[in-house]
């Protein structure tokens, strides 16, 4: 676990955070969204895992549409390999492995949708009044911030887990925002600083609006592509750090994720006995799922640090 | 020095946060699951042992919880983590030293290999800017971030030790070997650190590389560069004196930090290869549900991770004169 193993923090060293010189207040906010879906379809990285992420929402809103057998029924014969009847085959405990794998996106994506979504907001909330409110507030929640960020996170999740013992959906999605959010509140605090000076918020000042008019209005939709980076970075911390949980048997053995289907997998010997699909099918989508927010994450760096941007032709780019 | 001061209070604190996280959680959880444990161990391990964790963990104990947390921070500051259930009746330092050279060897060395490794290459390629390893490496390694450390370990074992059966898939050795410094024994231990040396390389390597190559693209955009091909500099020193030496920084930084991670980096490659290292340990005694062990487990890969920080930041400090006065 080098840093996190995320790759949030590939791409931005030492938490530092992420440049967006093109922010300029009031201007960007309008071309915000049109922007954003520009973005997507002119960045090819963007599109693979727009792509990728689409399919898999699919997967998890109409399961039944391709799989046709029951993801928990242990009704088949055991064991077989891959045919017509069974695409992936079936467990050593006669489920079929492909049914299991298109029903345990759902899991995955609540997961991921969830933490992503809760631990942006709490990342949000605590960055942006930290920078906002300074002082004695910034320098609490600063402290709170990074006593977290330092903690490690998978022990600290493992031994959380255990005392909970058999953590469902909801009980995985509070304990990864509860442990993941410091990563994206540090760099969010770190631009809410930056533009704390400005002028456009100078003048809302002047005008006399209030503080959280000030926040909710003008500070946050200027640090959009920033929030959108922290919730693909916390999407895809909640899949890697989900799946390992339940593939430990931290999670409810009973439910059907592909975290799960692994922790079945490896307690089976599936690759002693040569059941290679129950192990390689689960982990290869969880690997996709995470590639598809990592891709976004790094095409959303991309656009907002155009230095990053791949050269075509021209070998070194230079300046002027 | 007052910098310094600074970050020292801040690893008292951390290390207090984390103590105390140990402490309460057991106690917050509805109806204590230490009460569970206890109870299951009750038959083999001696009245004196359960007296101890009674009072660890808040367990029919006469204490107030002030006291009890009293008791808990005196007991830590003086090495007394009580004895190890699963393994009784060894004690929990006991159990820990046993397993710590292990995952000091595998994953230490495994880091130190793929900081090297990733360096090197993120400066070729931010040197190359748009050649060929240039245009791979940044989306290979982007979607190698997102793949479980734990899966890469299985299809490892898949591949190499189940269908080519070229090194073996579990154990640190084998134990029908006498452990000593021997040629065949060291041999043996290498072979069985081959694969998850590899798992964690896989999975780390594309860390470093992005990090470097990104920051050496901005460095390389420097007037200093510029001024240094004006003046006609070879090539190589430009590369290497000019814009490696500064943009390696975060790359050294994160790697002081990663030392620390290296006695709880690899839970999950030691737990796919059976090897019996620290986070071994540590999913062992989850699984066994012997507290003591994991409390004392966790508390000694956060402590190793918060003396890697502390001396990264002193070390940043010291390299670079900028960061010595922002928080």
């Amino acid at each position: 676990m080098a840093m996190l193993p995320v790759s949030g923090s590939a791409t931005q060293p030492g938490g530092m955070p992420a440049a967006a010189p093109h922010v300029t207040g009031r201007g960007w906010r309008s071309a915000g969204l049109g922007r954003i879906v520009r973005a997507v379809r002119s960045n090819r990285k963007a599109t693979v895992g727009t792509v990728l992420l689409v399919i898999f929402i699919l997967l998890a809103l109409f399961p039944g549409v391709i799989a046709h057998d029951s993801p928990t029924a242990t009704i088949y014969p055991r064991s077989l390999g891959p045919s017509a009847a069974h695409l992936f085959g079936t467990t050593a405990l006669g489920q079929d492995i492909f049914a299991q794998a298109v029903y345990g996106t759902r899991q995955v994506l609540i997961i991921a949708f969830g933490v992503g979504l809760f631990s942006t907001g709490v990342a949000v909330l605590i960055g942006v009044a930290a920078a906002y409110l300074g002082g004695a507030w910034d320098g609490v929640l600063n402290l709170i911030t990074d006593v977290l960020l330092v903690i490690p996170l998978f022990p600290l999740l493992i031994v959380i887990a255990t005392y909970v013992q058999n953590a469902g959906t909801v009980v995985l999605v509070i304990v990864l925002t509860l442990t993941g959010w410091s990563y994206t509140a540090r760099q969010l605090r770190a631009q809410a600083l930056s533009l704390r000076k400005r002028d456009f918020l100078e003048a809302a000042r002047v005008r006399g609006e209030r503080r959280l008019y000030i926040v909710v209005v003008e500070i946050i939709p200027t640090m959009t592509s920033l929030i959108v980076a922290s919730f693909l970075t916390n999407a895809l911390y909640a899949v890697l750090f989900g799946s390992s949980l339940q593939f430990i048997g931290l999670g409810d053995p009973n439910s059907v994720s592909w975290g799960t289907m692994l922790y079945w997998a490896e307690n089976n010997a599936a690759l002693q006995t040569g059941q290679y699909l129950w192990a390689i099918v689960p982990g290869a989508l969880i690997a996709l799922l995470g590639a598809a927010f990592a891709l976004l994450n790094y095409a959303f760096d991309e656009i907002g640090n155009p230095a990053l941007r791949p050269v075509r032709r021209i070998r070194v780019k230079r300046a002027g | 020095m007052r910098f310094a001061l600074r970050r020292v209070g801040f690893f008292v604190l951390t290390l207090w946060a984390a103590l105390t996280l140990n402490f309460f959680l057991p106690r917050l959880m509805p109806g204590n699951p230490a009460e569970a444990m206890l109870g299951k161990f009750r038959g083999p391990v001696s009245p004196q042992a359960l007296k101890a964790l009674e009072v660890a963990f808040g367990v029919e104990t006469k204490e107030g919880l002030a006291g009890q947390y009293v008791h808990y921070l005196g007991n830590v500051a003086t090495g007394n983590f009580g004895t190890s259930l699963y393994f009784y009746p060894q004690s929990v330092g006991r159990v820990i030293l046993d397993a710590l050279p292990w995952t000091l060897g595998l994953v230490g060395l495994t880091t130190i290999l793929a900081f090297l490794l990733g360096t090197g290459i993120g400066i070729v390629a931010a040197w190359r800017r748009g050649g060929r390893l240039d245009s791979v490496v940044p989306p290979v390694f982007v979607i190698t971030s997102a793949i479980p450390y734990f899966w890469v370990g299985m299809m490892l074992i898949l591949v190499f030790a189940e269908q080519l059966q070229w090194f073996p898939a579990a154990f640190a050795y084998n134990v029908s070997l006498t452990p000593g410094f021997n040629p065949a024994f060291i041999v043996n231990v290498v072979e069985h650190a081959f694969l998850p040396a590899l798992a964690l390389l896989i999975t780390t390597i594309g860390t470093w590389i992005l990090t470097m190559r990104n920051t050496m693209v901005t460095t390389l955009a420097e007037d200093y560069v510029r001024m240094a091909r004006a003046k006609g500099l070879p090539s190589r020193r430009i590369m290497f004196d000019y814009a490696a030496r500064n943009a390696i920084l975060p790359n050294l930084t994160g790697f002081a930090m990663s030392l620390g991670f290296v006695v709880g980096g690899a839970i999950l490659v030691e737990y796919v290869f059976n090897y019996p290292g620290v986070g071994y340990m540590l999913l062992q005694a989850v699984s066994q549900e012997d507290y003591p062990l994991m409390q004392a487990l966790f508390l000694l890969i956060t402590v190793a991770v918060l003396v890697a920080i502390l001396l990264a930041d002193i070390a940043t400090a010291i390299l670079d004169p900028r960061t010595r006065t922002a928080d």
